[in-house]
């Protein structure tokens, strides 16, 4: 490690107060009870809210069945993509971009007017893994794209095929394996997409952790503010939680 | 142990010929090196072998069976490539027992074969670690026992080396000859490096343009080099143009001594070969009347010996290997009596 110079610490403070004073002052207000008067009443009555585990749960499992859509169809796509038909790279980075261009309130209005269809597809809330399945695209395409470039997938896809394997053999014990930080990176990313994903839940009426939050501060500020830093933190207990368990056994060309 | 047997292989790429009516025997248990330049269709030839292209013709034959048209995985031949190829998931162990589980041996026999292939390498106290906690030349060695924990019926080297620095070049080229005579297993070794080639191969295939020019012996490629361009692609010397007369080739109009132009018509345009150490030098005070002299140019210190550079009247260049002792009293301008042994030279017509 090289010595920090002070233009280096003052960059990380500056950070560090740009990130830090709106979570502290989230926290404080939380925590007032008008006057001068703090305590955790605005977190005692959220507990006491029947609703909320309701849509929590609601927006993990959304989040959980949005993350394995993407994975599975993305995963073996860009392997095959990178070894066999490495032309379509610009086809598929201009799809993965196209999420990012397209607003989501037109996205919204494009699903509503195809807000017809089986019971079974549109009655449930995990209808909405279709318009989070584009939302977070862009974000695992990106994450695995990193991941991808930093292993030599042929020379391995070769040394693998020299030595006897056949080819899912190769993807499921050397690629997917060499790949589990771009994974771990793609879901974190997705689940911090849809459990923040307020605009489609909202106009389809559905009641995700999101709009939950939102109702909750219409009422009262307090209690939004507590959820919000109830959200962060459980958000960052989950993140810490799969980064804790993948550094388990296996370990990545970027871990040192 | 097989043998190898290309048989008439054409590849086109682009329409653009890269090798060409290639035919190539290779004994069971022999240690054969591609040489050849960049872009002259190593790689390609050696890719064809393995099964990861298939030539537009010819066959490929492996103890006498076609697999031509077999994919790469039932071929049994370990690769070890230029580029690192270790699975980064995997500890060197666990990559060289990689061909064996996915044949289904035994776990208890795969890390068995692992651990005396790992000796072998002399990275049995490495087995734990990873490719990024291992050396360029740690990572090859490991690539090379995962080659042969399959038991290939064919090694095939794709210039293993060449990312490693000089001195672990050298001591792993020795490596991979005694491994090889211990395990007798068939190898092709790819590379552009002809000392590389020289050095450890039983027979060296020098390749250009996607033909083989000569494949034989390393000493015979140095001194009998079939053609024009082997002679001038290994090793290094002079290269005088003139045309035979007798048991001599008559060069900028002197008379350069060689008894291999008896070999060839009189008057045929020849190329004359001389290697810098068949080449003494003596003072202009021995000059006789036929002596070839030259002006020195330049030295070059090797170590124990010194290369002369000297140009003669025509202003052709030629040089000689002189013990750096001798060579010390010569100074840039003096001229000097080149001669040599008119045995020494090769003499080969004129191509192109
Ligand atoms: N997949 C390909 N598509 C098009 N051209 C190719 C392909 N592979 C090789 N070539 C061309 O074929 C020629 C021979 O390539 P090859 O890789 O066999 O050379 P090489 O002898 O191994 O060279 P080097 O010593 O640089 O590795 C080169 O001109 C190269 O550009
Ligand atoms: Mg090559």
């Amino acid at each position: 490690m090289t010595r920090m110079g002070v233009g280096g610490w003052l960059t990380l403070s500056f950070g560090a107060v740009f990130f830090m004073v709106p979570l502290v002052m989230t926290l404080a207000f939380s925590l007032w009870e008008g006057g001068d008067r703090y305590g955790f009443e605005a977190y005692h009555l959220l507990l006491a809210s029947p609703q909320l585990p309701e849509a929590f749960l609601l927006s993990v499992e959304l989040a959980l069945s949005t993350i394995a859509a993407l994975l599975l169809l993305l995963v073996p796509g860009m392997i095959f993509m990178n070894i066999y038909a490495p032309g379509l790279r610009p086809a598929f980075e201009f799809v993965a971009t196209l999420p990012f261009v397209i607003p989501a309130i037109a996205l919204v209005a494009g699903l509503t007017s195809l807000f017809s269809g089986p019971e079974w597809l549109i009655g449930t809330p995990f209808y909405l893994v279709i318009p989070y399945f584009f939302l977070a695209l862009p974000f695992v395409y990106r994450a695995l794209d990193v991941g991808l470039r930093a292993i030599d997938l042929t020379v391995l896809t070769e040394a693998g095929q020299s030595l006897g394997a056949s080819l899912p053999q190769i993807i499921f014990l050397v690629i997917v394996p060499s790949l589990r930080t771009a994974l771990v990176g793609s879901a974190l990313l997705t689940l911090a997409v849809v459990i923040g994903e307020f605009t489609f839940a909202n106009v389809l009426l559905f009641r995700t952790f999101a709009v939950f939050m939102n109702q909750v501060g219409r009422h009262e500020a307090q209690g939004a503010a507590a959820l919000s830093v109830a959200a962060f933190l459980l958000t960052w207990a989950a993140m810490l939680a799969v980064l804790l368990a993948g550094r388990g056994k296996t370990k990545s060309p970027g871990d040192a | 142990m097989a043998n190898v047997e290309v048989a008439n292989v054409g590849k086109s790429f682009a329409g653009r010929p890269v090798l060409s009516q290639l035919d190539l025997a290779i004994d069971a248990g022999e240690l054969i090196c591609l040489l050849g330049p960049s872009g002259c269709g190593k790689t390609t030839l050696l890719r064809i072998i393995a099964g990861f292209i298939a030539p537009d013709a010819g066959r490929v034959r492996v103890g006498g069976a076609d697999v031509t048209d077999m994919a790469a995985s039932a071929r049994r031949m370990g690769m070890v490539f230029q580029a690192y190829s270790l699975f980064p998931n995997m500890t060197a162990l666990e990559n060289v027992r990689f061909g064996p589980r996915v044949a289904g041996v035994a776990k208890a026999e795969q890390t068995t074969r692992a651990r005396s292939l790992l000796d072998m390498v002399g990275l049995s106290e490495h087995e734990h670690k990873y490719a990024h906690q291992l050396s360029g030349g740690q990572q090859q060695r490991v690539a090379l026992a995962r080659a042969l924990a399959v038991q290939p019926q064919v090694l095939l080297l794709d210039e293993p080396l060449s990312a490693l620095d000089a001195k672990v070049r050298v001591q792993l080229r020795e490596e991979i000859q005694r491994i090889q005579r211990e395990t007798g297993v068939t190898t092709i070794l790819v590379t552009h490096d002809q000392e590389e080639a020289l050095s450890i191969a039983d027979r060296v295939a020098v390749m250009h343009q996607g033909r083989l020019l000569q494949v034989d012996r390393p000493a015979a490629i140095y001194r009998e080099p079939a053609d024009g361009f082997v002679a001038r692609f290994i090793g290094s010397g002079a290269v005088l143009s003139g045309v035979t007369e007798g048991a001599a080739v008559r060069a900028g109009g002197r008379l350069l001594p060689a008894s291999a132009a008896g070999a060839h018509p009189a008057g045929r345009a020849v190329d004359l070969f001389l290697r810098p150490e068949h080449v003494r030098i003596a003072p202009m005070a021995e000059a006789g009347p036929d002596a070839v002299i030259g002006e020195i140019r330049g030295t070059v210190f090797l170590g124990a010996q010194t290369r002369v550079h000297m140009v003669l009247a025509d202003g052709a260049s030629l040089w000689a290997d002189l013990p750096s002792v001798q060579a010390e009293g010569l100074t840039i301008g003096v001229r000097v009596v080149a001669r040599w042994d008119e045995a020494a030279p090769r003499v080969l017509p004129t191509t192109g």
